[in-house]
Order: structure tokens, then C-alpha cells, then sequence
């Protein structure tokens, strides 16, 4: 069996996460993987994919239609190349879950989201009620599209192999959809899908300013920082911060919970984590029921003196 | 503009789910049901859409059992104009919900669908694409915030690194997330009138579209609970757990 594994390589690199969907593949067999983007990183991107060992070849296709990764031309792309795959596989990133399930309609084929583990090349696990019940499914589909839960998966190596680069040509876009712009939140800090702490803010941050106090212990523990819903809807930081059901879904080593109550829909994004510590000022929140260590008290005290603890 | 806005019943977002005992389902007997928050947030867009002037006519859909005409009901409260209810035994799968809402459409018309981006009982996130790609339409997942514009509609998306904005050509699919709007409750009056507002009903199975699972459910199981750890009276103890005990730091 071959699997073909869609890379988010827009930006000319590979990221963490597409390391991971080809972990969670290579269980399916041998591995393809496509690689697209516009004339100007295709190159780049190309390389560096060639370079993840356990590649059996890699495809790329490049051009305006690709520089954004539009699911439309995406889209078409996979189901070209779909005849000569039996999985096709994708990370649950914003491309995978855009590109993905339109692919599958096109190839008449019920699309099976987040996977976090595979049993065999037709049963697959995944969860559903914000994390609260993990389904096991059969697909019955002559193909499988998958899109995978990164967070499950330690990401195979970047660098090791040398596998061959072919250029495909796509099919013809119809442009029905166009990018305009993009605003990109700048930072210096890890992704939050690839940090191995993550520091993370809520509510009982109260304001931007407020939310800033979690820089310093950032810092301090080389971590990416990430919010609840409330704190993003709140304008405390933007939308890419947010951590749960319908954000971000992360693994850490260490997450550190500051001011955040534990509505099941943040618990689904972040309860996987290896150790949980939460501080927050009411003894009852449900955060603690989840969490390894609990600190009750101010966070503007706590925050501030856990930072200075950590020298 | 006519905008066809399909919604779904789903468990309470408040509601903690339990799985049922033979494994073959969550149990749902006398738990609240509502509709999917994503799916509201899609009706609040069109009724905005339409005080901007913008839309015309807004039509909601929604496939499943028969109680999922109250969930219309709350949609027509809300101030969409009519509703269709295809009845069927069970919530069929994104592509079986796909293949009879491009039924509809191809029947109704519509300048443009906004779905919820997921229904938060399953969480597939799949129905809004592929309904796109079955009407060959183009697409905006995530939207943040939609605009009519000269020739089509932008849309601002939430991506992983920030937010974007497309420009669509209509007709198009435009799915919903949470940033969009904040959806207004139906008043008491508007919920008075909605009861006689049109609601169709139509058999799943007089439109001709397979409804078999292509994913069998083997099992459910409630994930490995976490053990509550311990509360701590100091930082300088949180710190040496993190050396010590958890080796994290």
C-alpha cells in the first residue's frame, strides 16, 4: 500500500506538524509526499522534504494557484493524484481541514478527521464530544482521507534521507477564490504545536496588558504562550493563541494553566498534556480536576514569584 | 442574494456525555439538545447579512429526526424566513448530509450557504467543504468576518498563524467560526411568529441519496481520566515538584 502526504510547506519549510502526519502514515505503507507552494519557496521546501528520511518520493507543485494554499486548487490536486494512493493523509492544520474534506467529496469518500491512532489501514480512532469519547471506525471507503491530531504523533526526523524530487503538473485553476491578504501574528516564541511548554492565560489575566505578565515566565522556560476562548474573544491576544476544542490541540511536557477555569471545550485541546499545573484563584475551578499541581492564590503574585523561583 | 443557512440538533455544548454502556453510542435519554453553536453563529451572518441588505431571502435546512424541527423553529425565531426539515432515522454521515444538501440547493438557488464550521457532537468540521466541492464552489472556512463586496464576497479566516483574507466569486460557501458575530436569542414575540412561518418536511429517503455509513463504529470509550494531582502552598513547592517529581523543568 502507498500513502500520499499532503506537507503544509507554504512558507518554504516543513513544519513540526507535517512531521508528525508522516509519523502517524508510516504504519500505511509507502510514503509519497506532496509538496506545494509558489515559484519562489517551492525549491527550498522542496529540499527540505527530501531530506525526511523513510520519503519514498517527493511530489511538488507549484504556482500563484498554490502560494496560499487555497483548498480549491488543493483539492484538485489530490483527487488527480489520487489513483495512484490508497491514503491520502494530511495534518488536522488549517490547509488539512480545508483541502481535505473537499478532496474526499470529490472522490466520493466520507473524509475521517483528527485521527489519533491507527489500528490497521481501515480502522482508525479519533475523538468527538470535545475529546470527551473516543470513537474507533471501520471505513468501508476504497480510499481512505485522513487528517491527523498532530498532538498524538512524536514527529518523524527533518533531516536523514534523500529522497528523489518529481514535479507534477496540476490541474487547470478555476480561481473562483483568490487570496487577498494575510495578517500574520509575529513572534519569536516556539509554535504552539511544537513547544514542549506552553504557558497559557485566561479570564483572570482581565486585560492585554494583564496578559503580558505570562511574557517573563515564557521566557524564562523557553515557552510558547496560549489562551482559552475567553481570553481571545476578550481581545487579549489573537485568535491563533486560542487552545481547545475548536483552537489549537497540544501535548506539552509542561502547561501551565494561569487563570483559566477549565471549560470542557479548553480542557479538549490541552488534557493530553504530560504535566498540568494550574493557577488560578478560585479553589473550585475545574482546571484543578485535571491538573498535577495546583496553586491557589493571585496570579498577578503567583506569576510574577514562580518567574523569580525559576532564576 | 438568497443565503441557505443548514443547521443541526445537537447535545447541549453545556452537557458533560457519557457513553453508553454496550459502547455503541453516548447516551442522549433526557439530555438536553440545542442547536450546534457553530450553526447559530452561521444564521446570526445571514440575518446580518439581510438588515445590511445584502440578502433578500434566508432558507434553513436541517437533516435528522423529527425533533429537529424545533431547532428550525429556534432558526425561523431567530428571523430566517422558512425552513425544510429532511427526516431521517439517524444524523448521516458529512458526505451523505453533502449529497442532499447539493440536492436542495440545486433545487432553491442560493447565492451563497453558510454552515457552522463543525458540529460540536462529532466534530468532523467536513460538511461545509465538501458541499463545495460537490457544487464545484468555492470556499472560506473559519470566517472571522464576511463582506459583500463588487464582485463577490470577502472573507477574513482564522489559520493557524493568524487570520487571512480570501476574495470569493458567488455563488460560494462560507463556514462559521466563533469570531463571526455573537448570534442573538429569539425574542418571545419572534418566537410566537416563527410557529407560522413555512416549514417543509421532506423524506431523507424520497431524495434518492444512499444514506449507509461509510464509517462503522466499532466502539466509544470515555478517554483515561486524569487524576486530580495536589494543591501546593508555595511556589518554592511548585518549583521543586517540577525539578524533582516531574523532572519537566
Amino acid at each position: 500500500m502507498t500513502a500520499l502526504v499532503l506537507l503544509d510547506a507554504e512558507d518554504g519549510t516543513i513544519p513540526q506538524t507535517s512531521r508528525s502526519a508522516i509519523a502517524a502514515a508510516t504504519s500505511l505503507g509507502d510514503i509519497d509526499v506532496l509538496v506545494t507552494g509558489g515559484a519562489d519557496t517551492i525549491a527550498a521546501a522542496a529540499a527540505s522534504a527530501a531530506k525526511i528520511p523513510g520519503i519514498r518520493k517527493v511530489r511538488t507543485a507549484s504556482g500563484e494557484a498554490f502560494a496560499h494554499g487555497l483548498a480549491e486548487p488543493l483539492a484538485a490536486l489530490l483527487v488527480a493524484l489520487a489513483p495512484d494512493y490508497d491514503h491520502i493523509v494530511a495534518a488536522a492544520t488549517a490547509i488539512g481541514k480545508s483541502a481535505l474534506p473537499r478532496a474526499a467529496a470529490l472522490l466520493d469518500v466520507q473524509v475521517i478527521p483528527d485521527v489519533m491512532d491507527i489500528k490497521d489501514s481501515e480502522t482508525f480512532v479519533r475523538p468527538i464530544f470535545a475529546g470527551n469519547v473516543l470513537v474507533t471506525l471501520h471505513s468501508s471507503d476504497a480510499k481512505k482521507l485522513l487528517t491527523i491530531r498532530t498532538a498524538s504523533f512524536d514527529p518523524v526526523a527533518a533531516e536523514g534521507g534523500t529522497a528523489p524530487i518529481e514535479a507534477v503538473t496540476p490541474p487547470d485553476d478555476q480561481q473562483k477564490s483568490r487570496f487577498v491578504s494575510a495578517e500574520h501574528s509575529s513572534t519569536e516564541r516556539p509554535q504552539l504545536e511544537a513547544a514542549r511548554v506552553i504557558v497559557s492565560g485566561g479570564r483572570g489575566l482581565q486585560s492585554a496588558e494583564g496578559f503580558k505578565i505570562l511574557e517573563p515566565l515564557a521566557d524564562r522556560l523557553g515557552a510558547a504562550i496560549g489562551a482559552s476562548r475567553v481570553a481571545v474573544d476578550s481581545g487579549f491576544v489573537p485568535n491563533d493563541y486560542q487552545v481547545g476544542q475548536t483552537g489549537k490541540i497540544v501535548a506539552p511536557d509542561l502547561y501551565i494553566a494561569c487563570g483559566i477555569s477549565g471549560a470542557i471545550q479548553h480542557l479538549a485541546g490541552m488534557k493530553d498534556s504530560k504535566v498540568i499545573v494550574a493557577i488560578n484563584k478560585d479553589e473550585e475551578a475545574p482546571i484543578f480536576q485535571v491538573a498535577d499541581y495546583g496553586l491557589v492564590g493571585d496570579l498577578f503574585q503567583i506569576v510574577p514569584a514562580l518567574t523569580a523561583a525559576l532564576g | 442574494m438568497k443565503i441557505l443557512v443548514p443547521i443541526k440538533r445537537v447535545v447541549d455544548y453545556n452537557v458533560k456525555v457519557r457513553v453508553r454502556r454496550d459502547g455503541g453510542g453516548v447516551e442522549t435519554a433526557g439530555v438536553k439538545m440545542s442547536m450546534n453553536p457553530f450553526d447559530e453563529i452561521a444564521v446570526e451572518e445571514a440575518l446580518r447579512l439581510r438588515e445590511k441588505g445584502v440578502a433578500s431571502e434566508i432558507l434553513t435546512v436541517s437533516i435528522g429526526v423529527p425533533q429537529a424541527a424545533d431547532t428550525l423553529r429556534t432558526a425561523l425565531a431567530m428571523g430566517a424566513d422558512r425552513a425544510i426539515l429532511v427526516q431521517s432515522e439517524e444524523s448521516p454521515e458529512p458526505l451523505a448530509v453533502a449529497k442532499i444538501l447539493k440536492i436542495l440547493v440545486d433545487r432553491e438557488k442560493p447565492d451563497l450557504v453558510i454552515l457552522g464550521k463543525q458540529a460540536i457532537d462529532d466534530d468532523m468540521n467536513a460538511t461545509g467543504q465538501m458541499l463545495a466541492g460537490l457544487l464545484d464552489w468555492p470556499q472560506a472556512t473559519f470566517a472571522s468576518r464576511v463582506e459583500k463586496t463588487a464582485d463577490g464576497l470577502a472573507v477574513t479566516r482564522e489559520i493557524d498563524g493568524g487570520s487571512e483574507t480570501l476574495s470569493l466569486a458567488l455563488p460560494a460557501i462560507v463556514t462559521a467560526d466563533l469570531r463571526l458575530n455573537e448570534p442573538r436569542y429569539a425574542a418571545l414575540p419572534n418566537i410566537m411568529k416563527a410557529r407560522k412561518k413555512p416549514l417543509e418536511t421532506i423524506a431523507a429517503a424520497d431524495l434518492g441519496v444512499d444514506l449507509t455509513r461509510r464509517l462503522t463504529i466499532l466502539s466509544m470509550a470515555e478517554p483515561p481520566a486524569r487524576k486530580a494531582g495536589i494543591k501546593l502552598g508555595s511556589v518554592a513547592e511548585l518549583v521543586e515538584k517540577l525539578r524533582n517529581e516531574a523532572k519537566v523543568i
